[in-house]
Protein backbone atom coordinates (compact mmCIF):
# COMPACT_ATOMS: atom_id res chain seq x y z
CA UNK A 1 0.00 0.00 0.00
CA UNK A 2 1.37 3.40 -1.01
CA UNK A 3 0.55 5.47 2.06
CA UNK A 4 0.80 8.93 0.42
CA UNK A 5 -1.71 7.90 -2.27
CA UNK A 6 -3.85 6.45 0.48
CA UNK A 7 -3.90 9.75 2.39
CA UNK A 8 -4.80 11.73 -0.74
CA UNK A 9 -7.70 9.42 -1.61
CA UNK A 10 -8.96 9.35 1.98
CA UNK A 11 -8.96 13.16 2.00
CA UNK A 12 -10.96 13.25 -1.24
CA UNK A 13 -13.39 10.67 0.23
CA UNK A 14 -13.88 12.89 3.27
CA UNK A 15 -14.40 16.01 1.14
CA UNK A 16 -16.88 14.19 -1.13
CA UNK A 17 -18.80 12.82 1.85
CA UNK A 18 -19.13 16.23 3.52
CA UNK A 19 -20.02 17.88 0.21
CA UNK A 20 -22.68 15.25 -0.52
CA UNK A 21 -24.60 16.06 2.65
CA UNK A 22 -24.01 19.81 2.76
CA UNK A 23 -24.72 20.72 -0.87
CA UNK A 24 -28.12 22.29 -1.59
CA UNK A 25 -28.50 21.06 -5.14
CA UNK A 26 -29.68 17.43 -5.02
CA UNK A 27 -28.28 16.67 -8.47
CA UNK A 28 -24.90 17.90 -7.26
CA UNK A 29 -25.27 15.73 -4.17
CA UNK A 30 -25.92 12.70 -6.39
CA UNK A 31 -22.80 13.45 -8.43
CA UNK A 32 -20.76 13.94 -5.23
CA UNK A 33 -22.02 10.58 -4.04
CA UNK A 34 -20.84 9.02 -7.30
CA UNK A 35 -17.41 10.61 -6.84
CA UNK A 36 -17.35 9.33 -3.26
CA UNK A 37 -18.12 5.80 -4.47
CA UNK A 38 -15.42 5.99 -7.10
CA UNK A 39 -12.83 7.11 -4.55
CA UNK A 40 -13.91 4.25 -2.27
CA UNK A 41 -13.43 1.95 -5.26
CA UNK A 42 -9.85 3.20 -5.64
CA UNK A 43 -9.32 2.67 -1.93
CA UNK A 44 -10.55 -0.94 -2.15
CA UNK A 45 -8.30 -1.67 -5.08
CA UNK A 46 -5.30 -0.17 -3.23
CA UNK A 47 -6.09 -2.53 -0.35
CA UNK A 48 -6.13 -5.45 -2.79
CA UNK A 49 -9.87 -6.20 -2.61
CA UNK A 50 -10.34 -6.08 -6.36
CA UNK A 51 -13.72 -7.84 -6.37
CA UNK A 52 -15.14 -5.36 -3.88
CA UNK A 53 -13.65 -2.49 -5.89
CA UNK A 54 -15.33 -3.81 -9.03
CA UNK A 55 -18.69 -4.03 -7.28
CA UNK A 56 -18.26 -0.55 -5.82
CA UNK A 57 -17.40 0.88 -9.23
CA UNK A 58 -20.33 -0.75 -11.02
CA UNK A 59 -23.02 -0.49 -8.34
CA UNK A 60 -21.96 2.50 -6.25
CA UNK A 61 -20.51 4.81 -8.84
CA UNK A 62 -22.54 3.56 -11.81
CA UNK A 63 -26.09 2.44 -11.31
CA UNK A 64 -26.92 4.05 -7.96
CA UNK A 65 -25.89 7.46 -9.33
CA UNK A 66 -28.28 6.88 -12.24
CA UNK A 67 -31.04 5.96 -9.80
CA UNK A 68 -30.38 9.11 -7.77
CA UNK A 69 -30.45 11.26 -10.89
CA UNK A 70 -33.68 9.60 -12.02
CA UNK A 71 -35.26 10.20 -8.59
CA UNK A 72 -34.10 13.84 -8.54
CA UNK A 73 -35.49 14.30 -12.07
CA UNK A 74 -38.90 13.13 -10.89
CA UNK A 75 -38.97 15.09 -7.59
CA UNK A 76 -37.50 18.50 -6.79
CA UNK A 77 -33.96 19.56 -7.42
CA UNK A 78 -33.51 21.63 -4.26
CA UNK A 79 -33.68 20.52 -0.64
CA UNK A 80 -35.77 22.33 1.92
CA UNK A 81 -33.24 22.17 4.75
CA UNK B 1 -33.32 19.78 15.22
CA UNK B 2 -30.34 20.28 12.97
CA UNK B 3 -28.02 20.88 15.96
CA UNK B 4 -29.38 17.74 17.63
CA UNK B 5 -28.68 15.72 14.51
CA UNK B 6 -25.18 17.15 14.29
CA UNK B 7 -24.45 16.27 17.93
CA UNK B 8 -25.73 12.71 17.41
CA UNK B 9 -23.69 12.30 14.25
CA UNK B 10 -20.53 13.54 15.97
CA UNK B 11 -21.12 11.31 19.01
CA UNK B 12 -21.54 8.16 16.96
CA UNK B 13 -18.80 9.15 14.55
CA UNK B 14 -16.41 9.67 17.47
CA UNK B 15 -17.46 6.34 18.96
CA UNK B 16 -16.82 4.52 15.67
CA UNK B 17 -13.49 6.31 15.32
CA UNK B 18 -12.56 5.28 18.88
CA UNK B 19 -13.56 1.66 18.26
CA UNK B 20 -11.58 1.54 15.02
CA UNK B 21 -8.32 1.60 17.02
CA UNK B 22 -9.19 -1.86 18.32
CA UNK B 23 -9.34 -3.25 14.80
CA UNK B 24 -6.61 -5.66 13.73
CA UNK B 25 -4.01 -4.19 11.41
CA UNK B 26 -4.53 -4.27 7.68
CA UNK B 27 -3.50 -7.69 6.37
CA UNK B 28 -2.82 -9.01 9.88
CA UNK B 29 -2.57 -12.80 9.60
CA UNK B 30 -3.10 -13.21 13.37
CA UNK B 31 -6.52 -11.52 13.32
CA UNK B 32 -9.53 -13.74 14.15
CA UNK B 33 -11.02 -13.34 10.69
CA UNK B 34 -8.04 -14.85 8.92
CA UNK B 35 -7.27 -17.67 11.33
CA UNK B 36 -9.94 -20.32 11.01
CA UNK B 37 -11.47 -20.70 7.56
CA UNK B 38 -9.33 -18.34 5.47
CA UNK B 39 -6.33 -20.67 5.44
CA UNK B 40 -8.58 -23.56 4.42
CA UNK B 41 -9.97 -21.55 1.49
CA UNK B 42 -6.52 -20.44 0.37
CA UNK B 43 -5.07 -23.95 0.54
CA UNK B 44 -7.98 -26.03 -0.74
CA UNK B 45 -9.96 -23.91 -3.22
CA UNK B 46 -7.96 -25.01 -6.25
CA UNK B 47 -8.20 -28.73 -5.53
CA UNK B 48 -11.83 -28.51 -4.33
CA UNK B 49 -13.35 -26.46 -7.11
CA UNK B 50 -10.62 -25.80 -9.71
CA UNK B 51 -11.49 -22.09 -9.59
CA UNK B 52 -8.41 -19.82 -9.50
CA UNK B 53 -10.30 -16.81 -8.12
CA UNK B 54 -10.82 -17.68 -4.47
CA UNK B 55 -13.35 -14.87 -3.95
CA UNK B 56 -15.69 -16.35 -6.56
CA UNK B 57 -15.33 -19.82 -5.08
CA UNK B 58 -16.15 -18.57 -1.58
CA UNK B 59 -19.01 -16.42 -2.84
CA UNK B 60 -20.79 -18.96 -5.02
CA UNK B 61 -19.67 -22.31 -3.59
CA UNK B 62 -18.57 -22.33 0.05
CA UNK B 63 -20.90 -19.49 0.99
CA UNK B 64 -23.47 -19.90 -1.76
CA UNK B 65 -26.31 -19.86 0.75
CA UNK B 66 -25.43 -16.25 1.55
CA UNK B 67 -25.33 -15.32 -2.11
CA UNK B 68 -28.71 -16.94 -2.74
CA UNK B 69 -30.29 -14.65 -0.20
CA UNK B 70 -28.33 -11.66 -1.48
CA UNK B 71 -29.96 -12.31 -4.83
CA UNK B 72 -33.30 -12.60 -3.06
CA UNK B 73 -32.62 -9.23 -1.41
CA UNK B 74 -31.99 -7.62 -4.81
CA UNK B 75 -35.21 -9.18 -6.11
CA UNK B 76 -37.16 -7.89 -3.11
CA UNK B 77 -35.66 -4.42 -3.65
CA UNK B 78 -37.17 -4.46 -7.13
CA UNK B 79 -40.48 -5.73 -5.74
CA UNK B 80 -40.50 -3.04 -3.04
CA UNK B 81 -39.85 -0.35 -5.65
CA UNK B 82 -42.70 -1.77 -7.72
CA UNK B 83 -45.20 -1.88 -4.89
CA UNK B 84 -44.29 1.55 -3.50
CA UNK B 85 -43.98 3.59 -6.67
CA UNK B 86 -45.79 1.89 -9.52
CA UNK B 87 -49.04 3.65 -10.36
CA UNK B 88 -51.67 0.97 -10.75
CA UNK B 89 -53.76 2.32 -13.58
CA UNK B 90 -52.09 3.62 -16.67
CA UNK B 91 -52.89 7.29 -16.28
CA UNK B 92 -52.67 9.20 -19.51
CA UNK B 93 -50.76 12.48 -19.20
CA UNK B 94 -52.62 15.74 -19.68
CA UNK B 95 -51.10 16.41 -23.09
CA UNK B 96 -48.91 14.48 -25.47
CA UNK B 97 -46.21 15.84 -27.73
CA UNK B 98 -45.43 14.63 -31.21
CA UNK B 99 -42.69 15.63 -33.59
CA UNK B 100 -43.21 15.55 -37.32
CA UNK B 101 -40.20 13.62 -38.52
CA UNK B 102 -39.48 15.32 -41.84
CA UNK B 103 -40.07 18.93 -40.80
CA UNK B 104 -39.25 18.83 -37.09
CA UNK B 105 -42.42 20.65 -36.09
CA UNK B 106 -43.66 19.72 -32.61
CA UNK B 107 -47.39 19.23 -31.99
CA UNK B 108 -49.12 19.36 -28.68
CA UNK B 109 -52.20 17.17 -28.49
CA UNK B 110 -54.59 17.64 -25.60
CA UNK B 111 -56.26 14.82 -23.76
CA UNK B 112 -58.95 13.26 -25.93
CA UNK B 113 -57.45 14.54 -29.15
CA UNK B 114 -56.74 12.32 -32.13
CA UNK B 115 -53.29 10.74 -31.81
CA UNK B 116 -51.20 10.38 -34.99
CA UNK B 117 -49.48 7.21 -33.79
CA UNK B 118 -50.27 4.94 -36.71
CA UNK B 119 -49.05 6.99 -39.67
CA UNK B 120 -45.33 6.59 -39.02
CA UNK B 121 -44.57 10.19 -39.89
CA UNK B 122 -44.74 11.32 -36.29
CA UNK B 123 -42.60 10.48 -33.32
CA UNK B 124 -43.79 10.86 -29.78
CA UNK B 125 -41.50 12.95 -27.55
CA UNK B 126 -41.44 13.61 -23.81
CA UNK B 127 -43.30 16.60 -22.41
CA UNK B 128 -40.05 17.81 -20.89
CA UNK B 129 -38.78 18.74 -24.29
CA UNK B 130 -35.64 16.96 -25.40
CA UNK B 131 -33.71 18.18 -28.42
CA UNK B 132 -33.15 15.76 -31.24
CA UNK B 133 -29.51 14.92 -30.66
CA UNK B 134 -27.88 12.74 -33.30
CA UNK B 135 -24.48 12.70 -31.61
CA UNK B 136 -25.76 11.31 -28.30
CA UNK B 137 -27.94 8.71 -29.99
CA UNK B 138 -25.25 7.50 -32.35
CA UNK B 139 -22.58 7.40 -29.63
CA UNK B 140 -24.79 5.36 -27.35
CA UNK B 141 -25.83 3.09 -30.19
CA UNK B 142 -22.15 2.42 -30.87
CA UNK B 143 -21.19 1.98 -27.22
CA UNK B 144 -24.08 -0.18 -25.95
CA UNK B 145 -23.11 -3.45 -27.73
CA UNK B 146 -19.56 -3.23 -26.41
CA UNK B 147 -20.78 -2.62 -22.86
CA UNK B 148 -23.03 -5.65 -23.18
CA UNK B 149 -20.16 -7.75 -24.52
CA UNK B 150 -17.98 -6.61 -21.63
CA UNK B 151 -20.76 -7.52 -19.20
CA UNK B 152 -20.97 -11.03 -20.65
CA UNK B 153 -17.19 -11.31 -20.37
CA UNK B 154 -17.34 -10.23 -16.72
CA UNK B 155 -20.02 -12.83 -16.00
CA UNK B 156 -18.24 -15.65 -17.80
CA UNK B 157 -14.74 -14.78 -16.63
CA UNK B 158 -15.59 -14.52 -12.92
CA UNK B 159 -13.74 -17.79 -12.29
CA UNK B 160 -10.40 -16.35 -13.33
CA UNK B 161 -10.56 -12.62 -12.67
CA UNK B 162 -12.54 -10.18 -10.53
CA UNK B 163 -16.14 -10.13 -11.57
CA UNK B 164 -19.11 -12.44 -11.59
CA UNK B 165 -22.85 -12.34 -11.65
CA UNK B 166 -23.45 -9.20 -9.62
CA UNK B 167 -20.97 -6.97 -11.41
CA UNK B 168 -21.73 -8.34 -14.86
CA UNK B 169 -25.46 -8.08 -14.25
CA UNK B 170 -25.15 -4.47 -13.14
CA UNK B 171 -23.06 -3.60 -16.20
CA UNK B 172 -25.55 -5.32 -18.50
CA UNK B 173 -28.40 -3.46 -16.84
CA UNK B 174 -26.46 -0.21 -17.15
CA UNK B 175 -26.17 -0.78 -20.91
CA UNK B 176 -29.95 -1.08 -21.21
CA UNK B 177 -30.41 1.97 -18.96
CA UNK B 178 -27.97 3.89 -21.18
CA UNK B 179 -30.12 2.97 -24.17
CA UNK B 180 -33.23 4.16 -22.31
CA UNK B 181 -31.55 7.47 -21.45
CA UNK B 182 -30.12 8.14 -24.91
CA UNK B 183 -33.34 7.32 -26.76
CA UNK B 184 -36.41 7.41 -24.57
CA UNK B 185 -38.20 5.20 -22.11
CA UNK B 186 -40.83 4.01 -24.54
CA UNK B 187 -38.28 2.63 -27.01
CA UNK B 188 -36.52 0.81 -24.20
CA UNK B 189 -39.87 -0.56 -23.04
CA UNK B 190 -40.58 -1.76 -26.56
CA UNK B 191 -37.36 -3.79 -26.51
CA UNK B 192 -37.56 -4.95 -22.90
CA UNK B 193 -41.02 -4.56 -21.48
CA UNK B 194 -41.82 -4.39 -17.79
CA UNK B 195 -43.34 -7.86 -17.93
CA UNK B 196 -40.07 -9.28 -19.21
CA UNK B 197 -38.07 -7.57 -16.46
CA UNK B 198 -40.35 -8.99 -13.77
CA UNK B 199 -40.23 -12.46 -15.31
CA UNK B 200 -36.44 -12.38 -15.73
CA UNK B 201 -35.80 -11.13 -12.22
CA UNK B 202 -37.76 -14.01 -10.73
CA UNK B 203 -36.23 -16.42 -13.26
CA UNK B 204 -32.73 -15.52 -12.06
CA UNK B 205 -33.59 -16.32 -8.44
CA UNK B 206 -35.34 -19.48 -9.69
CA UNK B 207 -32.20 -20.62 -11.51
CA UNK B 208 -30.17 -20.17 -8.34
CA UNK B 209 -32.62 -21.88 -6.02
CA UNK B 210 -33.41 -24.50 -8.67
CA UNK B 211 -29.74 -25.45 -8.91
CA UNK B 212 -29.78 -25.97 -5.17
CA UNK B 213 -32.91 -28.05 -5.36
CA UNK B 214 -31.44 -30.10 -8.19
CA UNK B 215 -28.49 -30.91 -5.93
CA UNK B 216 -30.95 -32.21 -3.32
CA UNK B 217 -32.74 -34.26 -5.94
CA UNK B 218 -29.44 -35.75 -7.07
CA UNK B 219 -28.80 -36.86 -3.51
CA UNK B 220 -26.53 -34.28 -1.89
CA UNK B 221 -26.95 -31.20 0.28
CA UNK B 222 -28.56 -27.94 -0.85
CA UNK B 223 -26.23 -26.18 -3.33
CA UNK B 224 -23.62 -28.96 -3.10
CA UNK B 225 -22.62 -28.86 -6.76
CA UNK B 226 -20.69 -32.14 -6.59
CA UNK B 227 -24.04 -33.87 -7.03
CA UNK B 228 -24.33 -32.36 -10.52
CA UNK B 229 -21.33 -34.34 -11.79
CA UNK B 230 -23.43 -37.18 -13.25
CA UNK B 231 -25.96 -34.68 -14.61
CA UNK B 232 -23.29 -32.58 -16.34
CA UNK B 233 -21.10 -35.56 -17.21
CA UNK B 234 -17.91 -34.30 -15.56
CA UNK B 235 -15.91 -35.13 -12.46
CA UNK B 236 -17.07 -33.62 -9.12
CA UNK B 237 -14.37 -30.92 -9.02
CA UNK B 238 -15.30 -29.59 -12.47
CA UNK B 239 -18.95 -29.94 -11.52
CA UNK B 240 -18.39 -27.46 -8.69
CA UNK B 241 -16.76 -25.07 -11.14
CA UNK B 242 -19.68 -25.44 -13.57
CA UNK B 243 -22.20 -25.12 -10.74
CA UNK B 244 -20.65 -21.76 -9.84
CA UNK B 245 -21.06 -20.63 -13.45
CA UNK B 246 -24.73 -21.69 -13.57
CA UNK B 247 -25.44 -19.87 -10.34
CA UNK B 248 -23.59 -16.75 -11.51
CA UNK B 249 -25.68 -16.69 -14.67
CA UNK B 250 -28.81 -16.81 -12.52
CA UNK B 251 -27.53 -13.93 -10.39
CA UNK B 252 -26.65 -11.94 -13.50
CA UNK B 253 -30.13 -12.38 -15.02
CA UNK B 254 -31.82 -11.36 -11.77
CA UNK B 255 -29.58 -8.34 -11.21
CA UNK B 256 -29.88 -7.11 -14.81
CA UNK B 257 -33.66 -7.34 -14.75
CA UNK B 258 -34.01 -5.69 -11.34
CA UNK B 259 -31.72 -2.79 -12.29
CA UNK B 260 -33.70 -2.10 -15.46
CA UNK B 261 -37.01 -2.57 -13.64
CA UNK B 262 -36.09 -0.14 -10.85
CA UNK B 263 -34.86 2.37 -13.43
CA UNK B 264 -38.12 2.14 -15.39
CA UNK B 265 -40.16 2.77 -12.25
CA UNK B 266 -37.95 5.53 -10.80
CA UNK B 267 -37.41 7.54 -13.96
CA UNK B 268 -41.07 7.56 -14.95
CA UNK B 269 -42.43 8.09 -11.41
CA UNK B 270 -44.20 4.74 -11.69
CA UNK B 271 -46.15 5.57 -14.86
CA UNK B 272 -43.89 3.86 -17.40
CA UNK B 273 -44.87 6.44 -19.95
CA UNK B 274 -42.43 9.33 -20.04
CA UNK B 275 -39.01 8.87 -18.57
CA UNK B 276 -35.64 10.49 -18.20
Amino acid sequence: MIWSLDIIILTIVLICGIAAISIRDLLGAAIMFGAYSFMMCLLWSIMGAVDVAFTEASVGAGVSTVFFVAAVFRTSRRTKD
Amino acid sequence: MKVLGLITAFCFGGLLFYISFDFPDWGDSASPASQHVSSYYIEHTMQDTSVPNIVTAVLADYRSYDTLFETAVIFSAGLACFFLLRVGERQAPAARFYRHLSTGITFRIEKGGRLPESTGEFERIDSVWVPYDVIIRMTCRLVVPFIQLFALYVIAHGHHSPGGGFQGGVIFGAAIILFAISNNLRQALRRMSEKITTLLSSLGVMIYAGTGMLCIVMGAGFLDYRALSSFLGVDPVTARSHGILIVEIGVAIAVTAVMVWVYYILSSAGRQDEGL
